[in-house]
């Protein structure tokens, strides 16, 4: 394949690979645990099986413009077929692996899928529930052998017989994929991802190379990315972010990643590994620093007292000395001190210690979890963006971090606010098109090629784009006053033992909220108590647990009557659902962001026994299992008032 | 299915058993083919354990004899039943509480471990290149049973189901041509059972091992065994296919009692 290194023929991801297969053909491109031991693949590899998988797709009959379907953890293989679908001018269409297979269904069906590649028996089995449902369906790829031995179906084909054809064609056709690859343009669509559909059915974004490249190239130059970067690839192919991070990153700058061995075991293999560059979304910070803080409270006594001395050192002024800012002398050598006793050992924990550059976001998160980790010396930083956007619209510069905000907007990318708060992006990372649905595309660019984001935000006095609320969410209380959903439920989701929050409000005369806990810190809290529960029904049921959250609502209410226009969004009642919230119930999506008009239409007899001021509530709701299977869970739910604080200059 | 039921490998002729003046087992004959599962059910106190551990020799009987492919042992001892390749879990659960899984894997492979203690102290030479191709073997059970997120994990502080888990794992890693298994499933809810009963199948599917099983849940046993040996007051009552005993009136008085 003879291409040229200059940078404007590296305009589309199979040069790119070919480029460093080229020039770091010895480095490692990609590692995976298996049997207990890292497996690494350099870029020669890389292209080499790349090479065999779309000669492969090739001999199978696979066509310039085509979807191919990919559905499983992050694997190795599973990333090498993108751009062996990408080399042939097809679109690799990641799934979210954990989907059921009727939500599977809408999308290949939608998309025509002919091929689909699946990890594993348990994602062939779901692709065979549906397979009458799929005319189109022609041939379905797996990558992990195990228990596929009596599946002797003639289009269920392992992997490594595909790229055993590949390599037989390309003794046969050498020039072909060359010619291919050559045949590919920037402005080819790339990718294809889906949205998870916060709103109606989900829609098909088509992103093109250009985008996907250009967002890469400008984030890896504003964080100053090197090939010697190491990635833990861990979360959903199917999401954008992480097509970013684990994909389009890594092909331009060519560093590593590096795929866990399982879901479960993440943390391990993030401490063996440990990443230079990390991302993560909130609940996964959240979640490691509950952990912590848990064990902490386990810890002898010396090692609680030394802990708590040294994080309020940090919390001080550990920020800050990330930030460059100017610190007392004493802070300064007592967090040098620190660092050695506490926060190194710690980032070593959490796997933490070459952290470079970490990013946050997909939800808010909450300023003390922020201000924690930026204080033990982890560069944590949030980052805006859209599925449509290729996850880049604006990045916190090193330096100028505020909690509150999601930075600056990237190099190449222009963001204004519309006149209803609704802001709007332009660059080229924007979107080709929604697929097979033009009248979505032209509502969703504008006359002058502005992205409408749908979020509504303002910028502050230093340039910094803060996100309120979804400018359809932001609403009204019955006397006028603004109403942002969004905002109160982060608010209440800061708290640890608060997991999942909605409220209700609009156009009613107060606000008022339903509450999922935390099992795993309340749980603690109450073991530590000498609570007995028998599981999250139980818990959530507790008088002792009811009025833990009050507390947690009136910190919410007290801090709500300093912040003007949201005074009067108070939480004045609220109840503890008796179930979690689950996207396999269709209360969440499946990046766990919650189903309003969903949950208000399933609890509306919850919704009105707030509003009616009765004091509990019978329920019984449907469940599903995770294998499928259907239950039901009942509960009497307490409804509490909680205090609401006047405001100031205004007769109560 | 691809496994195929072969020649009896295991029988058990004419056992008796008892402690002191208690007859735990009385006159019990059956036989167990290569490849089958095979179940032992019975009520409380019906002798099904003790039959277990006549097998792998930790009760002598005081008549009867076992024939293991055609090897006749009036006296079995559990040394010689390892060797013979029979392995076995526990009704109460026997790991070593405070050492991780991967050793108590490892523990699995002892019979196996040829270099002698002195080399293994020193982890030297053959030793270290024998511990690597044991520590390979287990990391093949680890991948199976899915554990691989606990390998650290001192057993212990494991939950119950995950013990039971690493408990088969520990008789798997061995690599036993016979695997005798004491309920199994035991105090596990519904979805640990399902995991459970796969891997039981997944292990005799894959690879071919011929399978011994005490069971309580009779939804289990008769879903899953091929062949179920009935035991009541140490006395054989019935013995045949699942429907078979199921239809027996004498094991339906006996155990599941007169209104199934």
């Amino acid at each position: 394949m003879a291409e040229s290194a200059s940078p404007q023929a590296l305009d589309t991801f199979p040069r790119l690979l070919i480029h460093h297969a080229q020039v770091r053909g010895g480095k490692t491109a990609m590692r995976e645990k298996d049997l207990g031991i890292w497996q690494s693949w350099t870029w020669t590899a890389v292209a080499d099986e790349v090479r065999a998988l779309a000669c492969g797709l090739a001999e199978m009959g696979f066509q310039r413009g085509e979807n191919l379907a990919i559905v499983g953890d992050n694997r190795p293989r599973m990333y090498m077929m993108m751009t062996a679908v990408q080399c042939l001018g097809g679109v690799p269409l990641p799934l979210y692996q954990d989907a059921v297979a009727n939500e599977m269904l809408f999308v290949l069906l939608d998309a025509e899928v002919r091929f689909v590649f699946v990890e594993d028996q348990e994602q062939v089995d779901k692709v065979l529930e549906i397979q009458a449902q799929l005319p189109q369906l022609e041939h379905v790829l797996y990558d992990d052998p195990r228990g596929m031995r009596h599946y002797t179906l003639p289009f269920i084909h392992d992997i490594r017989e595909l790229m055993a054809m590949g390599r037989i064609h390309n003794r046969n056709h050498p020039d072909l994929l060359t010619g291919e690859v050559a045949a590919g343009s920037a402005d080819d669509v790339s990718v294809m991802l889906y949205t998870s559909g916060t709103t109606g059915k989900p829609k098909g974004v088509r992103l093109t190379h250009h985008a996907f490249i250009s967002a890469a190239r400008g984030g890896a130059e504003f964080d100053h990315l090197s090939a010697d970067e190491d990635i833990l690839s861990y979360l959903p192919m199917a999401w954008v972010g992480d097509h970013l991070f684990s994909f389009a990153q890594a092909m331009v700058t060519g560093f590593t990643i590096n795929c866990p061995e399982s879901a479960e075991t993440v943390m391990t293999d993030l401490r063996e590994i440990g990443p230079t560059y990390y991302f993560a979304p909130p609940r996964v910070f959240e979640n490691l620093l509950t952990q912590v803080m848990i064990r902490m409270e386990d810890a002898s006594l010396i090692k609680q007292k030394m802990f708590h001395a040294f994080m309020a050192v940090a919390r001080r002024s550990g920020a800050e000395i990330l930030d460059g800012q100017r610190v007392p002398l004493a802070d300064r050598l007592l967090y040098v001190l620190g660092n050695l006793l506490v926060y190194g050992p710690l980032k070593n924990v959490l796997g933490m210690s070459r952290i470079r550059v970490a990013y946050t976001a997909g939800a808010a998160i909450g300023p003390d979890l922020f201000r924690f980790y930026r204080s033990i010396g982890i560069n944590l930083k949030q980052l805006y963006g859209q599925t449509e956007t290729c996850a880049y619209v604006c990045l916190q510069p090193d330096g100028e971090i505020k909690f509150d905000s999601v930075g600056k907007p990237a190099p190449g990318v222009e963001v204004k606010i519309a006149d209803n708060g609704e802001i709007l992006v332009k660059g080229p990372m924007l979107l080709k098109e929604y697929y097979k649905r033009p009248d979505a595309t032209a509502e969703a660019i504008n006359a002058e090629g502005y992205f409408m984001t749908g979020d509504a935000g303002l910028f502050d006095d230093d340039g910094h784009l803060k996100i309120i609320d979804r400018a359809k969410d932001v609403g009204k209380l019955a006397n006028g006053a603004m109403y942002a959903p969004n905002y109160l439920e982060n608010k209440l989701k800061f708290f640890p033992y608060i997991k999942e929050a909605v409220v209700f409000g609009d156009r009613r005369e107060m606000v008022c909220a339903f509450i999922n806990i935390d099992i795993g810190a309340v749980g603690n809290w109450a073991e530590r108590r000498g609570i007995a529960y028998s599981g999250y029904t139980d818990l959530a049921a507790k008088s002792e647990v009811h009025a833990l959250i009050q507390e947690s609502i009136e910190q919410v209410n007290g801090e709500l009557v300093g912040e003007g226009a949201l005074a009067d969004s108070q939480i004045h009642r609220f109840l503890i659902l008796h179930k979690e919230l689950d996207p396999d119930d269709d209360e969440l999506t499946r990046t766990r962001k919650v189903r309003r008009n969903f949950v208000a239409e399933k609890y509306a007899v919850l919704i009105d026994a707030l509003y009616s001021g009765r004091s509990s509530q019978f329920i019984e709701t449907a469940v599903k299992f995770e294998d499928g299977r259907q239950g039901k869970v009942a509960a009497d739910l307490a409804i509490r008032d909680v205090k609401t604080f006047g405001i100031a200059g205004r007769a109560a | 299915m691809s496994r195929q039921i072969g020649e009896v490998i295991l029988d058990l002729k004419n056992v008796s058993l008892s402690f002191g003046g208690v007859k735990a087992l009385t006159d019990i004959s059956f036989d167990v083919r290569e490849h089958e599962i095979r179940a032992i059910i019975g009520p409380n106190g019906a002798g099904k354990s003790s039959m277990l551990n006549v097998i792998n020799g930790v009760y002598r009987p005081q008549q009867g004899e076992i024939v293991l492919r055609g090897q006749h042992f009036s006296k079995m001892n559990p040394y010689k039943a390892a060797k013979a390749g029979i392995s076995r879990t526990f009704q109460n659960i026997a790991l070593f509480k405070g050492m991780n899984v991967i050793d108590n894997l490892m523990t699995g492979r002892n019979l196996k471990i040829r270099s002698n203690l002195i080399q293994q102290a020193f982890w030297w030479g053959p030793a270290r290149r024998e511990e690597l191709a044991h520590r390979a073997k287990v990391e093949e059970v680890i991948d199976f049973l899915e554990i691989q997120h606990i390998r650290k994990t001192p057993v212990g502080r494991l939950p119950y189901g995950l013990q039971k888990r690493v408990d088969l794992g520990r008789a798997l890693a061995m690599e036993p041509s016979i695997l005798l298994l004491d309920e199994p499933m035991a105090g596990m809810n519904v979805e640990e059972k399902q995991d459970m009963c796969r891997f039981i199948l997944d292990v005799n599917d894959q690879f071919g091992t011929t399978i011994v099983l005490i069971e309580h849940d009779m939804a289990v046993v008769m879903d899953i065994s091929d062949r179920v040996v009935v035991l009541d007051y140490g006395k054989k009552i019935g013995d045949g296919a699942p429907d078979a005993v199921r239809a027996n009136p004498e094991v339906i008085s006996a155990y599941l009692g007169a209104s199934h």
